[in-house]
């Protein structure tokens, strides 16, 4: 099969839209109705004639793979509703056989191959390296001041102790937040405003907050010592703090399957970012592929769940090594026809472990785990070695905990018999994020 | 997750001097300043969560039993994981638009998947138990697909306990027919629904069978559990049922004696309707009508119901009871000879009033009888004006009438009716109409649109008959709506944008009608 073969879903192509306007645009021109001359190549393209009100229908190819789309319509917003509703097409009903692509689609397509075999050209040049030094050293002073700021306040609250914490309210930690973004250490504030909302949520809130404080003063220690550390140690210090990655680590060529994705937006609702999990199916080498959209806008990169990508991932320093940013794509994308192995609970635990050491803020590790038993409880529930005595907790509630919906499909899955599960495995617990059945190769991604 | 054995006290201390705050326990315990509470609290966070280890695992719940029914194709189980997706209202089908209704393809694609005798898609069984405990006209075929997998599922969550009643879908929950003790026990202790289904199970296999189980224990069941027991006898009702049904018209409960009243005069050969007839011939003939002036033991005995109700005459309540019960062949000697047709023209009693009471009477009679010459005659001709009929004019009435046609005279008839009436009216008699429509009845729905929107009204004023279109017409007359799909001028004296409208109505109605056929060929096994 090829990726063009492979379609999306509906949610999957609606998530492209830009706003909701599009998004109901596209939808209404998913059915063939104003459709004429449909098509897609082997190597995932699709285009269609799409008829508008003028007499002339418009054009509109979509590249599956990055994706990118080209239409003649007049609209600005992308992709258009043109291209929304010719993805929903395909996505519904297919396009019929590969085949040739008609001139004016061809023309963009062969463009867009050109462009991509050629190098990047380097970003900046060495002239401007005196004023980014100096940038970067104002910027490091500022968070410097922001670090010495929340130290005190971290103090004060140990001082006076956590009990009156749960009647504080967290308007106090807003504002120290609000402080941090000031001294421009976005990390920083995500921290402090988390540390916030802990005593409203339930028993065991006083281990929990000092366990967090705890942590964020070691974040401080380490940034205020940052120049001492190992360069990996260090790289994972300040994109804790909030610096943006400085150079780039190694560059890994492999085969890889996208293991999961899915959104989440930020409290404030004006960011969705977008976590992509890869596994190379050569190395074995986890990747965290990250994309971001601004407000009622979703993330531009969509990879479906299963496919497997001949690519390079450029890796960021620091954070563990999971951070990585997709590179070049050598070859069209094509389903995985495989299961990746899984291990035991305890080797789960063990992996997640061992990151700390060179991340010791990782809050989860990424994991195929299996075979395992999903065990549904009143009071939680529990993903458990399908030999042996031991099981992991899964969260059901805050940060990095999924939909029940997710679990029951988890549960529905296995039957009470053995699954193979990816997720993210951390302090909390296993959150499922993807799984196989034990007969079958087909990744179900768990909604 | 157990926590690390080691310094775990130490742990709890800190936390303790935390809540405390340092300031109140200066110089004790195992932390003087904030700084270094913090920095002993650090150093046992990451130690905590770096030897993490597993938790003992919790009894895992028993397996699902096999279904050896096959998966739909890879496209149909895309397709289903959309339509229970669009059901939740993600993609928003809705509207004026011209993208198609999910919603009402997802009845058809489960009642073809379960001809076909596939088994839902695991990991679809949750979303498919949601859509059945949100629509229960969806229950039955819902739970049927989910099988197995979805009973197993619902022991686990609370949420989905309906589907473990009424034995729906419970398939190999009954004990098999032939297995007398299992039968037995099920039908001494089973709970209600499971002792209906049994019933219904050991009835169409064998009927006498049946009765034997129910008179069992007929005389202990209370009075409700036996009207519904009666009830369920409607189906597959045949002669051999007359002997229990006689016997219940001397039952306790009134209702009781009215059900087993109305079943056996559906038996047009048994005693009570020829008691009936009697009565009814006493009453009606090429003469006149003359209602019967009281109501004796014996009528009351076969059913008859004696208190009018509000604003009704007690005579002519009375006469049309009779009239309901006696079987309509009674009638063509009476009047000589006369056929159905001749009989329901006949000026009878129509100078005495009460020839609407009579006709009514007669409808009602050829609904319960099925009696197909009866309903012809009192429909009359489908071009003849409903209120000119010479039956009912009521829709509701007339669509019962409908259904004891044979399928195709009754599309014949109804397209007929369309040519005549317009669309307005037919909405409740296309509703009896067999699914997908039949070629006649689908050009004449198709047409009429047409002639709606050339008379320059708005679609949503048809949207009743356009929803019913795309779920019933046959997807291969696509081709009759792509002329009409086309951006059309709006006719001088049209509402405004009408035409714009109309075609957007006529796209998403041609694109349903192709999706149902892409799904409905997506079904057919590989």
């Amino acid at each position: 099969m090829t990726e063009q073969g492979v379609r999306w879903t509906a949610e999957q192509v609606l998530a492209l839209a830009p706003d909701a306007a599009s998004r109901k645009a596209g939808g209404r021109l998913g059915g063939a109705g104003p459709w004429s001359q449909i098509g897609g190549s082997a190597s995932g393209s699709v285009w269609g004639l799409c008829k508008g009100s003028g007499s002339t229908p418009y054009r509109t190819v979509v590249d599956l793979a990055g994706p990118a789309y080209k239409c003649s319509c007049p609209s600005r917003k992308f992709p258009c509703k043109h291209a929304l509703g010719l993805l929903l097409l395909w996505s519904a009903e297919g396009v019929g056989e590969p085949g040739e692509a008609p001139d004016w689609a061809a023309q963009w397509l062969a463009e867009r191959t050109a462009k991509a075999a050629r190098p990047a050209a380097a970003a900046g040049g060495p002239a401007d390296a005196e004023g980014a030094r100096r940038r970067a050293e104002r910027r490091a002073a500022r968070i410097g001041a922001g670090v010495t700021e929340l130290e005190q306040r971290l103090s004060d609250l140990l001082r006076a102790g956590l009990a009156g914490q749960e009647r504080a309210g967290h308007a106090g930690w807003e504002e120290t937040a609000a402080r941090m973004v000031d001294a421009q250490a976005p990390g920083l504030a995500g921290r402090v405003r988390e540390l916030g909302t802990i005593p409203s949520c339930g028993p065991g809130w006083p281990a929990r907050m000092l366990e967090e404080a705890a942590l964020l003063h070691l974040l401080d220690r380490a940034w205020l010592g940052v120049e001492a550390l190992p360069d990996g140690l260090a790289a994972t210090v300040r994109s804790r703090v909030g610096l943006p990655a400085s150079g780039e680590g190694e560059a890994v060529r492999d085969r890889w399957l996208v293991l999961a994705q899915y959104d989440s937006v930020s409290p404030d609702g004006r960011l969705t970012t977008r976590r992509i999990w890869l596994r190379g199916l050569g190395s074995g080498r986890p990747a965290m592929v990250l994309d971001f959209g601004p407000p009622g806008r979703p993330p531009g990169l969509a990879l479906p769940v299963g496919l497997v990508l001949e690519a390079e991932v450029r890796f960021r320093p620091g954070s563990a090594g999971l951070r990585g940013d997709l590179g070049e794509r050598f070859a069209a994308a094509a389903p995985c026809t495989e299961v990746p192995p899984g291990v035991s609970t305890g080797a789960a635990l063990e992996a997640y472990g061992a990151a700390l050491r060179e991340d010791p803020w990782l809050e989860s590790w990424p994991v195929v785990l299996g075979p395992v038993v999903p065990v549904p409880g009143e009071l939680g529930w529990q993903l458990a070695d399908a030999q042996g005595a031991y099981a992991l907790p899964v969260p059901l509630t805050g940060a990095g905990s999924r939909s029940r919906g997710g679990l029951w499909q988890l549960a529905a899955l296995s039957g009470g018999g053995p699954v193979t599960v990816f997720g993210e495995c951390g302090h909390r617990g296993f959150t499922p994020l993807t799984a196989w059945r034990p007969d079958s190769i087909e990744p179900v991604p768990l909604v | 997750m157990e926590k690390p054995d080691e310094g775990y006290g130490e742990w709890e201390e800190l936390v303790g001097a935390a809540l405390l705050g340092t300031d109140r326990r200066r110089g004790a315990g195992p932390a003087g300043s904030p700084e270094s509470l913090l920095d002993a609290a650090a150093v046992h966070a990451v130690r905590r969560r770096a030897g993490l280890r597993p938790a003992t695992a919790a009894a895992r719940p028993g397996p699902a039993p096999r279904d050896p029914r096959p998966q739909p194709p890879e496209a149909a189980r895309r397709r289903l994981a959309q339509l229970l997706a669009g059901r939740a209202g993600g993609s928003g089908g809705s509207g004026r638009g011209s993208a198609p209704d999910l919603t009402e393809l997802l009845p058809q694609w489960l009642a073809t998947a379960g001809r076909h005798g596939y088994r839902a898609p695991e990991a679809l069984v949750p979303a498919l138990l949601d859509a059945a405990r949100a629509r229960t006209d969806l229950r039955p075929e819902a739970l049927a697909l989910a099988g197995t997998r979805g009973l197993w599922l619902a022991r686990l969550n609370p949420e989905w306990r309906f589907a473990l009643r009424g034995g729906a879908g419970g398939a190999g929950e009954l004990p098999e027919v032939t297995d007398t003790a299992g039968v037995e026990r099920l039908w001494q202790e089973g709970l209600f629904a499971e002792r209906v289904a049994l019933l219904g199970a050991v009835r169409a296999h064998e009927p006498a069978a049946a009765q034997r189980l129910l008179a069992t224990t007929w005389t202990t069941e209370r009075a409700e559990d036996r009207l519904m027991f009666l009830d369920s006898l409607r189906q597959g009702l045949s002669d051999a049922d007359e002997p229990f049904l006689e016997a219940a018209l001397d039952d306790r409960s009134r209702n009781v004696r009215a059900t087993a009243a109305e079943l056996l005069s559906a038996l047009t050969r048994s005693a009570l309707a020829g008691r009936m007839a009697g009565r009814a011939l006493a009453c009606v003939g090429p003469h006149g009508v003359t209602p019967p002036a009281e109501c004796d033991a014996g009528m009351l005995r076969d059913g008859v119901v004696e208190r009018p109700p509000a604003g009704r005459g007690e005579r002519a309540w009375w006469l049309g009871q009779l009239v309901e019960s006696a079987p309509l062949s009674c009638w063509r000697e009476r009047f000589g000879g006369l056929d159905a047709a001749q009989i329901v023209a006949l000026p009878v009693a129509a100078g005495e009033g009460w020839a609407e009471e009579l006709h009514a009477a007669w409808c009602r009679a050829a609904v319960r009888q099925r009696d197909a010459r009866w309903s012809r005659a009192l429909l009359g001709p489908p071009s003849a004006s409903p209120a000119a009929g010479p039956g009912t004019a009521s829709l509701a009435e007339r669509a019962k009438l409908l259904e004891t046609l044979p399928d195709g005279e009754r599309a014949q008839w109804v397209a007929e009716f369309i040519r005549a009436h317009g669309l307005s009216e037919a909405f409740q008699l296309l509703g009896v109409c067999v699914v997908p429509w039949a070629g006649a009845l689908g050009r004449a729905v198709v047409e009429a649109l047409e002639s709606a929107r050339e008379a320059g009204s708005y679609p949503w004023s048809f949207s009743g008959v356009m929803g019913l279109a795309e779920r019933c017409l046959d997807p291969a007359e696509a081709g009759l709506l792509e002329a009409l799909t086309a951006s059309a001028q709006d006719p001088p004296d049209a509402s405004p944008g009408a035409a714009a409208y109309w075609s957007e109505a006529f796209q998403r109605l041609a694109a349903t009608l192709r999706l149902r056929a892409t799904m409905l060929a997506e079904l057919t096994p590989a």
